[in-house]
């Protein structure tokens, strides 16, 4: 299928999943997704060539419902529940000219 | 006491539901430090919600068709006001602003939630060693795993902390644990059973069910909980029939298929494999004809599967950013933030499944895996299809194997996932598919026989199940 997936793969997965992992994580990660994706490579052996993918179970598309206004969760109960709220807003460490 | 039995004895009154409560919380109070199916008792709401259906039930009333019957409900499936951790540091503590529907439609129909039970974190796992609050002991024997990630749902059912549980299943997590805890556990079709609500794992497999003593008891749960959600776009449209008139059927002339390749798979337990020969020879005896058949695309299933979950995990599990609630690790800027929150507040097997499933998507990786795994799901579609035009259900083992014990399958991720190679196919399906007790194996523990049905075919699978049960050694 692939070649063995290396350190520096895991580390740009990981950067790409916003995961800060450990070396010795990556160091486990390396090996261990290698030995997954290795018994996932018996797909490669199949002939799929003209067979349509399945995303989802069901034949559903663009399922629509009214659009009628209900209401929506209480928002003093949402904030509550917020690691950090300023205004009833949630509050993010800075995002512009970060770092 | 069944189900069926609490509900009939509160409607007419001959039993208060305050002194069925106070019965399963004081078998609760004896073994759950052992036991630990629990994340959260509800001991004193579920007393107080006791009383409200005693004062129904006096003032004339009927409180519904789960009076006073005590629910366990697995804590990836929001309470709204209850904490609901998911089995993650990252959700410890949440109290969801909202209720799930399956949860809301229990309690119209007076059943009364006595407890958030354990589950591998973020529902991945098959034995509940990944909860961050540590593993549910199995009752039968507490040296094993009681299966995942249902395994608190399952444990609480089998040590009658609960009579019926609440579970999820997205490879296999009703359906393992029922059957190594010796309870019945029900995977319904795809969109049966409403999603909203639960917290998702892979939205395109995770499917809501029943636990329950016995067929009769899943079938009044799954009666409750099914039907059309207008907060879940993939639910059902239409009312589905109800399967409580249908137990008594029995399966004269019905045509029963055993799946050779779930069947043989490597490491079968050989107890295993005589208890689908014997309910085989259960169901001959009653009337219904059986035959090998195959399912050849399945041998293909488990690996499909963990790339399809892990993919839909990766993306579904990114929204906890430490934003909007949940763990939050600080840091000067928020990509960094996010990092630190997740690495902090996942454990090994959710970060795990990111790790793979980013991968899969990943540019340059898609096309080799994600789009392969979903050409196979197809595949597994039209070979079903195949099967089920001289089949009405299928026979096959829940688990290959009884309940193995802890620290055997941790150390290596692939034995993990093999538990559940009997059981992924019906996922990737959107078929139901239960789990029976049939039996026992090693160490008389119990074994489980799986029946698989066509989509929306719950009503022949629930007869073969009634008919096992009937028939169980």
């Amino acid at each position: 299928m692939s070649e063995r997936i290396t350190r520096s793969d895991v580390e740009h997965v990981a950067r790409l999943a916003r995961l800060a992992l450990t070396d010795d994580e990556i160091t486990r990660f390396t090996d261990e997704l290698g030995h997954i994706l290795e018994h996932a490579a018996d797909l490669a052996t199949l002939d799929l060539d003209g067979v349509e993918p399945t995303a989802h179970p069901l034949p559903l598309t663009n399922v629509m419902r009214p659009d009628e206004i209900r209401p929506p969760l209480p928002r003093d109960e949402v904030l509550a529940e917020a690691p950090s709220v300023e205004d009833g807003r949630f509050r993010v460490p800075r995002i512009l000219d970060a770092p | 006491m069944t189900a069926v039995d609490i509900a009939g004895s509160v409607r007419s009154g001959q039993r208060a539901a305050r002194d069925v409560v106070a019965e399963h919380i004081t078998r609760t109070e004896q073994r759950e430090a052992e036991i630990h199916a629990f994340t959260l008792v509800l001991a004193d709401e579920a007393r107080r919600a006791a009383d409200d259906i005693d004062a129904t039930v006096a003032r004339g009333d009927d409180p519904g068709p789960l009076a006073g019957v005590p629910i366990a409900v697995k804590d990836n499936l929001c309470t709204r006001g209850t904490p609901t951790t998911c089995g993650s540091r990252i959700l410890e503590g949440w109290r969801p602003p909202y209720t799930a529907t399956c949860v809301e439609r229990i309690l119209a129909a007076g059943g009364i939630v006595v407890g958030k039970a354990n589950c591998d974190e973020f529902a991945m796992g098959s034995s509940t060693e990944n909860s961050a609050f540590g593993p549910t002991r199995n009752p039968h024997d507490p040296t094993r795993v009681p299966g995942g990630s249902s395994g608190g749902s399952a444990a609480a059912v089998a040590s009658g902390f609960a009579a019926l549980a609440l579970g999820s299943d997205t490879g296999g997590s009703i359906r393992q644990p029922a059957a190594l805890c010796g309870v019945v556990g029900v995977k319904p079709t795809y969109g049966l059973v409403s999603r909203y609500g639960l917290i998702a794992f892979a939205s395109s497999l995770d499917q809501v069910g029943p636990f329950a003593a016995t067929v009769a008891d899943a079938a009044l749960l799954l009666d409750v909980i099914a039907g059309p959600d207008p907060l879940d776009s993939t639910s059902t449209r239409e009312a589905v029939p109800a399967l409580t008139p249908v137990l008594g059927a029995g399966v004269d002339g019905l045509r029963v298929g055993i799946v050779e390749e779930l069947t043989d798979v490597d490491g079968i337990q050989a107890e295993v494999r005589a208890a689908i020969d014997a309910a085989a020879g259960a169901l001959e005896g009653a009337g219904a004809t059986v035959e090998r058949v195959s399912v050849p695309s399945s041998r293909y299933a488990l690996s499909a599967y963990y790339l399809i979950a892990p993919a839909e995990a990766s993306s579904n599990l990114a929204r906890y950013d430490g934003v909007r609630y949940g763990l939050r690790v600080d840091a000067e800027d928020v990509a960094t933030m996010n990092a630190r929150t997740r690495e902090a507040g996942f454990g090994p097997e959710v970060k795990r499944r990111i790790m793979l499933g980013t991968y899969a998507l990943s540019a340059g990786y898609y096309d080799a895996y994600y789009a392969k795994a979903q050409r196979v799901r197809t595949l597994l579609l039209r070979d079903f299809a195949r099967v089920y035009e001289r089949c009405d259900v299928l026979l096959a083992p829940t688990s290959p194997t009884v309940a193995f014990p802890f620290g055997a399958k941790t150390a290596d991720p692939l034995a993990m996932y093999l538990s559940d190679v009997c059981t992924i196919p019906t996922n990737l399906a959107g078929h139901p598919g239960m789990s029976v007790p049939f039996g026992s194996g090693e160490g008389g523990l119990p074994v489980g026989v799986q029946v698989l049905a066509p989509a929306l075919g719950e009503a022949v699978m629930f007869r073969v199940a009634a008919a096992l049960e009937a028939t169980a050694p």
